[in-house]
């Protein structure tokens, strides 16, 4: 039997269609697309393909929108750094407090350098006030910038509503869709949405390649200067083959995306109730009302992530989890706690997320094997009593903190 | 993903003395709040000789969490408790062939465990003195609690410092900009700015691997004593380091490219040994730009014997 891979927000595997496509790119057209000679030439003309199949998954108005980067990270650092340069005069970002570390890590720093961060609030399910972002879009913001999905959770927001806004009041919003690209369809040429990140790893290119999307007209301030590389926006040689592969993704998402919403939904739903009718304390995270089709991310109390995962890992399933010991970090994943999950389930959260190879007869074999695995690390929880929690379990079981 | 060893693997897999000890006499419960972990321990004590006769665990934590609570009641069943005492976190870490460095907070926390329930068993209070934070210098493990504190006691003002106190930045470097973040913070208490040391310190010219042969004269040769002398003045100036941990190095012996070292005291079997090696020696390739190796002069007598 072969592994289960149930980890697709953090990649995905590179559809062998993509690989095919990329190949010749690598020998027989190795030329620089800057060059004029034959070598490059044809090479431009591929570019020019895989630009126009980002442009169309993206619906956007224009090809030159589309600018080539290296990854979802370095997309999300340009739109934010541009804007706080073009703006010179704006001091204040507004973001989430669940933003992917791209994001955050980067307001963190900017921070220190003076500028004033407006981090929204999400409520437990990992929602977001409208209201009060109305009350920050002031002259003084440079840049929004709130994620289309969260990687965690699935949650979406409503970044098409709150770009509108944003716009109403003449500030620049960006949105991190490097979750969204390829399971939500989009016409960025409707929306108000100035800059948009995604990243090719995701939707089954290869790593290594992402996009910022650069509505026209926007005032932009590049964040590698050098060649004439996407017109003087991202100089750098481009990552020819992967931007072919990421064309070619982006195509195949545009034919899988009624599927990636029906069936792909359908299995993740089936592998979240499969859980809960078996799993006593245990609970999905997030607005399961409206999150991403192939995320589940499912809390299970009184037990910890990394040794789910790693129970699991040798069970032949991939998963991943919000616990702070996975990562190395001190604090359990920032998205549980802005949603108030409390520290027993928030360590304990594992995220399933499915893709459109994910099959039926792997998610039964899932559901099986969950639940004995909860039960062997339950056993051992000093929360845990006969089948069952403690009566008070923070109280029946209460640690001298070191 | 850690790489965890495979006696770590088989006690987080195979856990021994699951649960709770029936008939227990000493419960000892601690947390540690940087990983969320939390441990119950378990033992039964023999009132009359102060033997552990049995000891159990319960855990809500990481796999090398699990391992290090099954490692420590495998140590302590048998033992009497002042012994037990004597266990240190190091001594857990070392039963599992090591741990991750991010992970050795899980073996502080087997540790305070056995105290709370030697203290519980005692009739005494237990009082925590071990704080813990965020980790700096994933080389040798130092956070940032550490750091601060030793920054306060001995009023460091450079990164220098910090890696000659307390190791912290002195193997990869990737931490020294949260060390200097950690400086500007802590100078600002005292009323001073941190002034960074600048990009001034020129690297030592290297000789590169693949060269192409100019017909250049080289430069000459250090004599044997020379080169002897230049290693004991790194050595020297290694030492504040080696001994804040209470170790120290000693030069045995000099033999071509191979450098024979002693390491005493607290470095002296301590899980960190192959790295400060690994430190010293990088030390010294630098300072004499010829590749040296450094071996502890243990391994030698073992070869030779």
């Amino acid at each position: 039997m072969s592994d289960i891979y149930l980890d697709n927000n953090a990649t995905t595997r590179v559809d062998p269609e993509i690989v095919e496509a990329m190949l010749p790119y690598f020998t027989e057209q190795f030329g620089n697309p800057s060059s004029l000679h034959s070598f490059g030439n044809k090479v431009g003309f591929a570019l020019k393909n895989a630009r126009k199949q980002v442009q169309t998954l993206l619906g956007a108005e224009h090809e030159s929108e589309i600018i080539f980067t290296s990854c979802g990270s370095e997309s999300d650092s340009t739109a934010i750094l541009s804007a706080l340069k073009a703006n010179p005069e704006r001091k204040t970002i507004i973001t989430t407090t669940v933003e992917h570390p791209a994001v955050l890590t980067l307001c963190d720093y900017l921070e220190t350098e003076g500028y004033t961060v407006h981090k929204l609030k999400v409520d437990g399910k990992g929602r977001l006030d409208l209201e009060e972002y109305k009350k920050l879009l002031t002259d003084d913001v440079a840049i929004v910038s709130v994620m289309w999905a969260n990687n965690e959770t699935g949650t979406i927001f409503p970044v098409l509503e709150m770009a509108e806004m944003a716009d109403d009041e003449g500030i620049l919003f960006h949105t991190d869709a490097v979750q969204a690209v390829g399971k939500i369809p989009m016409n960025l040429e409707d929306s108000s949405i100035h800059m948009l990140s995604l990243s090719g790893h995701k939707l089954h290119a290869p790593k290594g390649v992402g996009v910022l999307y650069l509505k026209r007209g926007v005032r932009f301030r590049p964040l590698l200067r050098g060649g004439h590389q996407e017109r003087g926006r991202r100089a750098g040689t481009e990552n020819v083959t992967s931007i072919i592969g990421l064309g070619v993704a982006c195509e195949q998402a545009m034919k899988h995306m009624e599927y990636e919403n029906t069936e792909v939904a359908r299995l993740r739903d089936k592998l979240q109730a499969g859980i809960l009718s078996q799993v006593t304390h245990a609970f999905a995270t997030g607005d399961v009302d409206n999150r991403l089709p192939n995320t589940a991310n499912i809390a299970f109390e009184y037990i910890e992530g990394e040794a789910i995962l790693l129970l699991m890992n040798k069970a032949g399933i991939a998963a991943s989890s919000g616990s702070a010991c996975t990562s190395g970090s001190l604090e359990p994943s920032h998205v549980m706690k802005a949603m108030g999950i409390p520290y027993t389930a928030a360590h304990g959260t594992v995220r399933f997320s499915l893709s459109r190879y994910t099959t039926e007869e792997e998610i039964d074999r899932v559901i099986e094997a969950v639940p004995p695995i909860v039960a062997q690390l339950r056993k051992l929880s000093p929360y845990w009593g006969d089948g069952k929690p403690l009566e008070n379990p923070e109280e029946a079981f209460a640690p001298v903190y070191a | 993903m850690w790489d965890y060893s495979e006696k770590v693997k088989e006690h987080f897999y195979n856990p021994k003395n699951a649960g709770a000890v029936a008939d227990t006499n000493a419960v000892g419960d601690v947390g540690s709040i940087s990983c969320g972990d939390a441990l119950r321990l378990t033992l039964k004590v023999d009132p009359e000789t102060d033997i552990i006769l049995d000891a159990g665990f319960q855990t809500f934590g990481c796999g090398s969490a699990i391992a290090s609570s099954s490692a420590l009641t495998e140590m302590v069943k048998g033992m009497h408790v002042d012994e037990a005492l004597k266990i240190s976190n190091q001594d857990i870490a070392d039963f599992l062939d090591g741990l991750p460095p991010e992970k050795m907070h899980c073996s502080v926390m087997g540790r305070e465990a056995l105290q709370a329930a030697i203290a519980n068993y005692r009739g005494e209070e237990w009082v925590d003195d071990h704080e813990e934070g965020a980790l700096v210098c994933k080389c040798f493990a130092i956070d940032d609690v550490m750091i601060r504190e030793t920054i306060r006691e001995n009023g460091l003002s450079t990164v220098e410092d910090v890696t000659n106190y307390t190791k912290a930045g002195g193997g990869c470097s990737s931490c020294h900009e949260g060390i200097e973040n950690i400086l500007t913070e802590e100078l600002a208490l005292r009323g001073e700015t941190f002034v960074p040391g600048g990009a001034s310190k020129k690297a030592k010219k290297k000789e590169a691997l693949v060269s192409l042969d100019t017909g250049a004269p080289s430069a000459t040769p250090m004599t044997a004593v020379q080169r002897i002398l230049v290693i004991e003045q790194v050595l020297e100036g290694l030492r504040p380091a080696l001994k804040a941990d209470g170790g120290d190095v000693q030069l045995v012996d000099v033999e071509g490219k191979n450098i024979y070292v002693n390491l005493i005291g607290a470095c002296n079997g301590c899980q960190m040994a192959a790295m400060t090696l690994g430190g010293v020696q990088q030390k010294l390739i630098e300072t004499l730009g010829e590749f040296v190796k450094v071996i502890p002069h243990t391994e030698r007598e073992a070869a030779e014997a």
